[in-house]
């Protein structure tokens, strides 16, 4: 009998099903550490992990002392591709990385979800 | 309300088709009611979309009430449907001057010059441009039968000389003169953090220019170094949504950042397509420092 997945295993699913995601994972927002992945061969989750936590951690202290409030979804745009963030609960970062054409705002929307439920 | 505004808006409400509202709309703007002229060209935009003096217009309108980026929007517009519409290149060279990019203020300016070489508002321009005037071009133009606007402008300090094509910087704080918010959404800074031009304003008002830089410096490796890792290239922007508003990130050249904020009223995406015109005229700018 197979063990059931957890849910932040269902929340990875999710989010690595959208078309053009080449995968996603958790990551610990005070250490950058890799909490749970899903990543294509290929991708270095744990470097991935550490530049994600670090970016966070900049764009965070700016946006509150702009008075905007923590950042709520971030999205790196680049040539071949994207890296689109959103806070999960208990210091958590839902991280996923994408191909240039794939449907940013349905991205953004899985991971919110899976932020929602808990990931 | 005036004899003729009324005569004009009767005449619309018996037409709503007729064009009548390009003159009810210029003879609103010429009394500076704006909210008025801006509602009268918009209606007319929703029944003639693909009217360039329509266009043109709304861009003379938002440009006197100094709404600069969607008066841009709407000359490229004008121009789009009409390449040679002379109230668009003469507002378009307009634009950009106050920018203080007088390269492209010229360009345009040529450009209506040869559509119309008799039109003898272009060469005052020119010489405003040139600094042959001693004034400045203190609006956008009017429309062909009016004089031209060069009139100087009473907020602004009088135009420097310049000799024909030499470009002279702006000084920092005009970087970004011209687009919206520059002095409390927009920020150019080096790569360890430091100013070069515009300023950041919580809601409150409160002045986190410095702050915010501070905590920005190092971004740009990071982004770059997280595109690196993953072979996504270069990288072209970093937009982020917060509670209170958007912030939008670009790099202008290989050794500046530009952040753009804006509160959420303003879609991602638009917010991007603004940092992205403001990273140009701050790369304008930067190249001219060299």
């Amino acid at each position: 009998m197979s063990t059931p997945p957890s849910p932040l295993g269902r929340a990875l699913d999710l989010i690595t099903r959208v078309r053009g995601v080449r995968g996603a994972m958790v990551v610990s927002r005070a250490d950058g550490l890799v909490v749970a992945e899903q990543l294509m061969e290929g991708i270095k989750g744990g470097a991935l992990a550490a530049l994600a936590s670090s970016l966070a951690g900049r764009l965070q202290r700016a946006m509150v002392s702009a008075g905007l409030g923590p950042s709520q979804f971030w999205h790196l745009q680049c040539d071949q591709g994207a890296l689109l963030v959103v806070p999960a609960g208990e210091g958590l970062l839902l991280v996923a990385v994408t191909e240039a054409d794939v449907n940013v705002g349905l991205v953004r929307l899985e991971l919110l979800r899976a932020a929602e439920t808990g990931a | 309300m005036s004899d003729d505004v009324k005569a004009l808006s009767a005449e619309l409400a018996g037409d709503p088709q007729s064009l009548v509202f390009l003159r009810l709309g210029e003879l609103l703007r010429q009394k500076r009611q704006f909210d008025a002229a801006s509602r009268v060209a918009i209606h007319g935009l929703e029944r003639h979309p693909h009217l360039a003096d329509a266009h043109d217009l709304l861009a003379r309108i938002l440009a006197d009430a100094h709404d600069y980026e969607r008066a841009f929007d709407e000359w490229d517009m004008t121009l789009r449907i009409a390449p040679q519409h002379i109230g668009a290149l003469k507002g378009l060279a307009f634009l950009y001057f106050k920018i203080g990019d007088l390269t492209q203020a010229e360009a345009h300016l040529q450009a209506a010059k040869d559509a119309a070489p008799d039109d003898p508002t272009i060469e005052q321009a020119f010489a405003v441009i040139r600094g042959e005037a001693g004034a400045t071009l203190a609006s956008p133009p009017s429309p062909a039968p009016t004089p031209p606007s060069l009139a100087p402008e009473p907020e602004a300090p009088p135009a420097r000389a310049r000799p024909s094509g030499a470009v002279t910087p702006l000084p920092d704080e005009r970087i970004f003169a011209g687009l919206e918010g520059a002095q409390e959404g927009l920020l150019l800074l080096d790569l360890a953090g430091l100013v070069l031009g515009g300023a950041l304003k919580t809601p409150d008002g409160t002045d986190v220019t410095d702050t915010v830089a501070a905590y920005l410096a190092g971004v740009s490796q990071e982004a770059g170094r997280a595109a690196r890792l993953l072979d996504l290239g270069a990288w072209r922007g970093l937009s982020a949504e917060g509670q209170g508003g958007h912030v939008y990130l670009a790099q202008p050249t290989s050794e500046s950042l530009l952040l753009l904020m804006r509160d959420r009223s303003l879609p991602l995406g638009r917010l991007g397509l603004l940092a992205q015109r403001a990273a140009q005229v701050a790369r304008q700018w930067l190249e001219r420092q060299r």
